[in-house]
């Protein structure tokens, strides 16, 4: 069957640096841009739609949209930290519906490994900041705050060290075959969780990885994506939610995909069952086992169980997920990984995953960003896309 | 076994205070843990505004929390060289917010644990309101 789709990826670049000694962030931005660019087979002068999220530097697109020298018609600076730009490809998709514009770039950079810095720490917003006091003086750390989710869903649903720990093996079988992922050796069960604990019940290896480098999208009408040929992928369904702490009724059990999966889906007309692929956000292990329950690939509580045995390996288990290794091993550039969610998920659409880890006749993928902190306030954003004759 | 150790615990940052909180903070000077309670739809919700998040009703008012609560998550940072354990706590009154777990046994501690308030100095001559084992 042809679906119909509002607007299409047409474009996609991973920038392949993961360590920017040498290169500015609004560099890596425009590297990034013109690789998603010529990727789709356009130029900078056809661009007419610009994304970009708190990574860019200047007030929203304007110091980017001038360094790049692009004349666009309709900008969108959304901000939910990883998740801004697979939120930023429903805006996108908005804009060219109605018709707004026709060919819209995403961009993301940044160089936190050669500037010293682990994580991004807030922007400084004086004492105007509502939950500053509340929780800054106890020292929540972005590892921390994961933990609490983990510690959490282990003590309601009986998950284990164990079964977080395939998630980190899964991703690192695929990373050994893509040679730009920042760690390519294949890691057991066993090593993950002899790996020393960060911050309980986290270990080293069931974090992300931290790197310099960007990516970019490119989004396009349905007029446009008939001149670029069949690599275009269908963007079929598309949901974003925000989930917060809820004046005190904490529950860090789930996170916002149970809101913006079934928006994704009920657009798409589509089920967990029809998805081939997934890009989960993976910013830890305990990340992935929660949202691929919100996503609805298993039942709550049981995606320890779902995830484990190699389940997520590409032609070991029943749902391949992250095949280009994810944040977990491959890539997490700016502590921010949702374009590299899609970028992958569009991949895997196309054909063009590393021959080891694509799935084979791939025809819908889902990518999933996460952003913020689980365990406070977080913006969820799903995707859904088709390939091309999908 | 870690136990905290009063002469290695890490030194509190100030809060970050405003109009709207400023009370809350005077209360833990005086050694008092305060909630935020509105009076058009009963319910107390954390942290403290000005304007009820659930109602959007201005009436909202101080009272004085128990001060006892369980503990709803932790985790305890291992890395650096002062661990801490930093949990959620749900109180007595129904919310749940995020504190620090002192005065303990970090390998002791547990999810459900009852813990009741305490306070710490902080930099700038501020006080913190936290949690420890009862």
């Amino acid at each position: 069957m042809s679906r119909t789709s509002k607007a299409y990826i047409a474009g996609i670049y991973e920038h392949p640096t993961r360590k920017a000694i040498d290169k500015t962030i609004p560099q890596l931005h425009m590297e990034s841009a013109i690789g998603a660019v010529q990727d789709a087979g356009l130029t900078m002068a056809d661009v007419d739609g610009y994304f970009c999220a708190g990574d860019a530097a200047g007030l929203g697109g304007l110091s980017m949209a001038e360094y790049m020298g692009l004349d666009v018609r309709y900008t969108d600076s959304t901000e939910t930290g990883g998740s801004s730009y697979v939120i930023h490809v429903g805006h996108a998709m908005n804009a060219i519906a109605m018709g707004k514009c026709s060919v819209a770039l995403i961009t993301l950079a940044g160089r936190p490994r050669a500037e010293g810095v682990a994580t991004l720490g807030t922007r400084d917003y004086g004492n105007s900041l509502p939950d500053l006091g509340f929780e800054a003086p106890y020292r929540p750390v972005v590892t921390n705050q994961y933990a609490m989710a983990a510690m959490r869903h282990m003590h309601e649903f009986g998950t284990t060290s164990e079964q977080l720990a395939w998630v980190k093996v899964a991703a690192s079988h695929h990373a050994q075959h893509n040679e730009h992922a920042l760690l390519r050796d294949v890691v057991t069960v066993e090593d993950v969780v002899n790996s020393p604990i960060i911050t309980d019940p986290l270990h080293r290896l069931d974090c992300c990885v931290i790197t310099d480098g960007g990516g970019a999208l490119v989004v396009v009408s349905p007029e446009v994506a008939k001149t670029l040929g069949d690599r275009c992928a269908k963007i079929l369904g598309h949901g974003e939610a925000i989930k917060h702490l809820n004046a005190g009724q904490v529950d860090l059990t789930y996170t916002g995909a149970v809101k913006s999966g079934p928006i994704a889906f009920d657009e798409a007309g589509l089920t967990p069952a029809d998805i081939d692929y997934v890009s989960i956000y993976d910013s830890f292990t305990i990340t992935v086992v929660e949202t691929l329950e919100d996503l609805g690939f298993c039942e709550k509580g049981q995606g320890g169980k779902f995830v484990s045995d190699g389940n997520l390996i590409s032609g070991v288990g029943k749902l391949p997920f992250n095949t280009d290794g994810g944040g977990l091993c491959n890539n997490h550039p700016n502590n921010r990984g949702g374009i590299t969610k899609v970028i992958e998920a569009v991949r895997q659409v196309r054909g063009e995953a590393h021959p080891k880890v694509q799935v084979p006749d791939c025809t819908i993928a889902l990518a999933h960003g996460t952003g913020g902190s689980i365990a406070t306030r977080m913006g969820s954003s799903t995707v859904i896309l088709g390939r091309n004759d999908a | 076994m870690t136990t905290m150790d009063q002469a290695l615990e890490r030194t509190y940052p100030k809060p970050s205070i405003n109009m709207e909180t400023e009370a809350y903070w005077a209360a833990a000077k005086a050694g008092k843990l305060v909630l935020k309670k509105c009076n058009a739809c009963g319910k107390t919700h954390f942290y403290p505004r000005a304007i009820c998040p659930l109602c959007t009703s201005s009436d909202t008012a101080w009272y004085d929390a128990s001060g006892k609560g369980v503990i709803y998550s932790y985790s305890v940072m291992r890395r650096g060289a002062t661990p801490y354990a930093i949990a959620y706590v749900t109180l007595d009154e129904g919310v749940t917010m995020m504190t620090n777990i002192v005065d303990c046994d970090f390998d002791s501690l547990a999810i459900g644990q009852a813990v009741e308030v305490t306070f710490r100095a902080t930099e700038g001559d501020q006080v913190l309101p936290v949690f420890r084992p009862i």
